[in-house]
């Protein structure tokens, strides 16, 4: 099918978009790469009266790294431009990782960082490296600027907190600490498909134990899904068979995944399972 | 049917939205596009998409539509050098870019390196996926990196084949495009401008 009309406007600054977006009388949509918002269009399962296309922003362009070497992701940065970036691949490789399972290139030359985090699909890759980095996502309206959490951000399926008129400007992921290690685990039925289900780890070291540890699951719930208490039984001690056993069962207590076509929920639970074996192994072989 | 026609400022081509307009006046933008080499320029409706603007104001019907929502690939285009979804990009995004469709691959009616590998392996059977396949291929090779095995299977994930198994095709765009050192930067560099 093709889309419904609407009007288009592009938008050639923040404050202009921020401008349009205030416009409380039509229903108004951000337009960046269009990867996920126009085929809702061709379907005709949204409406929107107006298109607001921040893709021609100067200042949403860029990938910069600043004094406290957090890295700043602007609105308008392509997945492909952030998975080509040397900076990211080196200090943030799991970002890179998950950027690399994102549909195909064709849809990565289009598609953005940001228009990811803000759709918030549940099978997505990057919501749950947004919460397993500690991300802060920084929204701009005409009532001001709120800096949120990735923990606080993304609220259900296809959901986040971000209001109507707000624009996602950038997001920010700190730098990883020394002593720390992470590792992406995905499973999808063909290479670019959405995943099975996933899972982002984030382990830091103290000596010889694990001091800090982040499990964060995907295409297990309507959201990142983090398991406190699988997280917690790796905590204090180093890396062992018995250590990952007793965040499997953990895991297995807490995950209560769907079942669909693609696979049944006791499928889904098993395989989060064991990509987060494979996961916390290697996120603490990477701790260095 | 009409031919393509290779003049795409010819008189008879639409500039002007096709049909009655369906929405009020400010949704129509005037747009300048460089099409296979041509600059064009148009007035479109915002809802246009790409790939009907080519198809059905341009007359370039060799790039396909099939799904829709950026799935099965045949629709895909060169847009600034990069491989894009022409049915995931309004015509009016396009403004000021550089488009590229499968029409701007033979020259005076040659085949060209790529395509005669198609045709030499029998990459096709009913030919619906091809022009997406072959643009797929040409930004691939058009772009610096080493293209192994592994780099040609990454970028042929995104095209669907309803006929082929894709053997014939792999054969084809190994044997065009295989090669084991990255490009000369500055062969490249205008595209990454
Ligand atoms: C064939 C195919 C396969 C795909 N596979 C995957 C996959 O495996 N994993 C995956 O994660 N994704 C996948 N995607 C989706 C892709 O990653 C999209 O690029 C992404 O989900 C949305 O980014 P976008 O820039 O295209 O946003 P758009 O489509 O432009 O926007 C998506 C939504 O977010 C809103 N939005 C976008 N940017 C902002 C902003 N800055 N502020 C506020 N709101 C904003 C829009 O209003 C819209 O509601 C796939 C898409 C296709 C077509
Ligand atoms: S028609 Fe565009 S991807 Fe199928
Ligand atoms: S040859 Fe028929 S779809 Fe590929």
């Amino acid at each position: 099918m093709k889309p419904a009309p609407f009007d288009y406007r592009a938008a050639h600054s923040v404050a202009e978009a921020i401008r349009l977006l205030g416009d409380g009388d039509r229903e108004i949509k951000v337009l960046a790469g269009g990867q996920s918002l126009l085929p809702v269009l061709n379907m005709r399962m949204g409406h929107p009266d107006v298109l607001v296309d921040i893709c021609r922003i100067p200042e949403l362009g860029s990938i910069d790294v600043d004094s406290q070497e957090a890295v700043h992701i602007g609105a308008a940065v392509r997945q492909a431009q952030a998975h080509a970036d040397p900076r990211l691949r080196s200090g943030w490789p799991v970002l890179t990782e998950a950027i690399g399972h994102i549909g195909h290139p064709q849809i990565r030359n289009r598609g953005t960082v940001c228009g990811s985090l803000a759709h918030n699909d549940p099978a997505s890759e990057l919501p749950a490296v947004a919460v397993a980095l500690d991300a802060e996502l920084v929204a701009r309206s005409q009532r001001g600027l709120r800096r949120l959490n990735a923990a606080d951000f993304f609220d259900g399926p296809f959901s986040t907190v971000l209001e109507e008129d707000e624009l996602l400007t950038e997001v920010v992921f700190p730098r990883q600490p020394a002593w720390s290690g992470s590792s992406f685990q995905e499973f999808s039925t063909r290479v670019g498909d959405f995943a099975t289900a996933g899972v982002v780890v984030r382990l830091e070291r103290a000596g010889d134990v694990v001091s800090a540890a982040r499990l964060v699951f995907f295409g297990v719930g309507g959201s990142p899904v983090r398991v406190a208490a699988a997280e917690q039984a790796l905590l204090d001690a180093p890396v062992t068979p018995s250590s990952t056993a007793a965040a499997v069962s953990a895991l297995e207590e807490q995950l209560d995944p769907v079942g669909d076509i693609h696979a049944t929920a006791a499928f889904r639970k098993e395989l989060a399972a064991q990509l987060a074996v494979t996961g916390i192994n290697q996120a603490w072989e990477r701790c260095a | 049917m009409n031919e393509p026609t290779a003049d795409l400022n010819h008189p008879q081509l639409p500039r002007r939205p096709l049909g009655p307009p369906l929405s009020e006046p400010s949704c129509w933008h005037d747009i300048r596009v460089t099409v296979n080499g041509a600059p064009v320029c148009a007035q479109v409706e915002s809802r246009l998409l790409l790939v009907d603007f080519l198809r059905h104001r341009l007359g370039l019907t060799g790039t396909h539509v099939g799904c829709e929502q950026g799935s099965c690939g045949a629709c895909t285009i060169l847009v600034d050098g990069v491989g894009v979804r022409s049915c995931l990009t309004l015509a009016v995004q396009a403004d000021g870019s550089d488009v590229r469709t499968v029409e701007s691959l033979a020259e005076s009616g040659e085949l060209n390196r790529l395509q005669r590998a198609f045709h030499e392996e029998h990459g096709m059977q009913c030919g619906f996926c091809t022009p997406g396949i072959l643009m797929s291929m040409t930004a691939l090779e058009e772009s610096s990196e080493v293209i192994d095995d592994d780099a040609i299977m990454e970028h042929l994930g995104g095209n669907l084949c309803r006929c082929t198994g894709y053997v014939n095709i792999r054969n084809a765009a190994r044997r065009a495009c295989l090669r084991e050192r990255s490009r000369p930067v500055d062969e490249g560099a205008d595209r990454d401008a």
